[in-house]
């Protein structure tokens, strides 16, 4: 085979792609317009992957790159709100769903490079070493931003501080 | 900006969280928190925040690929407009470049942001991000692109190989700088990273060669000046990373 990626191997990766792309950008268009040029380069660059390790990782590393030179071509609009073509999964009471709706802004707020750590500490469940490997920083580094993330979402979410522009809303429980 | 690694006792908190810890430290975590009940509610927001995100996204996995990720890529127009330059000019300027002089081992901080830093970190910032239309002329046309360059540059310019350090070159292009011609030439790794080598005529040339470091978010630029040009490597990548190559870079243009 030409390229030393594995065909059938890269479409088992697309789900779990596609999940953390959209979480990454809100924007179902977005997200896979990122999954897509990951695995165009994933073909034009697979000889580069050493086949035996690991290829999820690997693929994590690929998007993550292009995920920060699309920041840089998009600044210093960063933070896209809401979430076009988004069919929503979720049933439930009108209550659980305003939480989660809060959720997803809340994350929306963060810099990008808290937005990546918590999302590939919390939805891949990646290592802490697996972050640090995937996102090119050292592990101090990552859990200093999981933890700004979290003490951040946690301030958002129980109303003590406020997104910009908007007034704080207290809910009572 | 640096941010400072929280405490031990606060990464054993996310460690017990993300189910990371070692059955002695999580069994210690378990005990503190029966002891203290702040720590159990950061615990739970914590999970809380997880599991909140499960549900919002775990079921993107489930969905259908779209028929456009199983189809084998073909090269298309990319289409997408390269916008931002002003912005990425400002994010590497606005904090003011912390300039570092390596010479001799002793950091000293330099003033000021020599235009090649400027227009090195624009081209960065231009070009590298463009997938498709990253360089005039292809790496794989080495010898016309160095010919080209060098008969616009009114200087010999070298293309320096750094697979040793698992870059290639892509390709380079002409750019106008504040001295007349500018060179630029791209280098990528296996992983997409990319950095670039630009080249612009030297003000300064009787000052000698040196070697200096600036960086502002995340963005690293080394340069020096060498002859009858001043060279700026540039890059996003980590700086001890940038180093190695700057210098391999330095070694090769000096031979």
């Amino acid at each position: 085979m030409a390229h030393g990626i594995d065909g059938d191997r890269l479409v088992t990766e697309i789900p779990r792609l596609r999940r953390y792309a959209r979480a990454l950008t809100r924007d179902g268009q977005a997200a896979d317009d990122l999954v897509q040029d990951c695995l165009e380069r994933a073909w034009r660059k697979g000889h580069h992957w050493e086949a035996g390790t690991d290829l999820c990782a690997w693929l994590f590393t690929v998007m993550h790159n292009l995920y920060v030179n699309g920041l840089r071509r998009r600044r210093p609009d960063t933070h896209p709100i809401g979430h076009a073509e988004f069919a929503d999964p979720r049933s439930q009471s009108q209550e659980a769903g305003l939480q989660v709706r809060d959720l997803e802004q809340a994350l929306g707020l963060l810099p990008p490079e808290q937005q990546e750590v918590l999302l590939l500490v919390c939805l891949e469940e990646m290592t802490y070493e697996q972050v640090a490997s995937v996102t090119g920083v050292p592990i101090g580094t990552v859990m200093s931003r999981l933890h700004r993330a979290r003490e951040r979402m946690r301030r958002f979410m129980s109303g003590e501080e406020s997104p910009p522009g908007q007034p704080v809303v207290r809910r009572v429980k | 900006m640096i941010h400072e690694r929280p405490g031990p006792e606060i990464e054993e908190i996310h460690g017990y969280v993300d189910g990371q810890l070692g059955p002695e430290a999580r069994r210690r975590v378990a005990e503190r928190l029966a002891r203290e009940p702040h720590a159990q509610d950061q615990v739970d927001a914590y999970a809380a925040m997880r599991d909140g995100l499960k549900a919002l996204y775990d079921p993107v996995a489930l969905e259908p690929i779209p028929p456009r990720l199983l189809a084998r890529p073909h090269r298309r127009p990319w289409l997408r407009p390269i916008g931002a330059l002003a912005a990425s000019l400002a994010l590497l300027v606005t904090g003011g470049f912390i300039g570092m002089r390596l010479e001799r081992g002793r950091l000293t901080p330099i003033a000021g942001t020599p235009s090649v830093v400027r227009e090195a970190a624009m081209a960065y910032a231009v070009y590298t991000p463009d997938l498709r239309h990253p360089v005039e002329i292809p790496g794989e046309q080495e010898q016309h692109l160095v010919n080209w360059l060098t008969k616009r540059m009114g200087a010999q310019l070298r293309a320096p190989q750094l697979a040793n350090l698992g870059f290639h070159l892509v390709g380079g292009r002409l750019l106008s700088s504040d001295d007349g011609p500018g060179a630029l030439l791209m280098y990528e790794n296996g992983q997409g990273r990319r950095v670039v080598l630009y080249a612009c005529h030297n003000e300064e040339r009787d000052r000698g060669t040196t070697f200096r470091f600036a960086q502002e978010e995340g963005v690293s630029v080394f340069h020096w000046l060498e002859g009858p040009l001043s060279y700026a490597l540039a890059g996003e990548v980590d700086r001890a990373e940038l180093l190695a190559i700057a210098e391999s870079v330095y070694q090769q243009l000096r031979a």
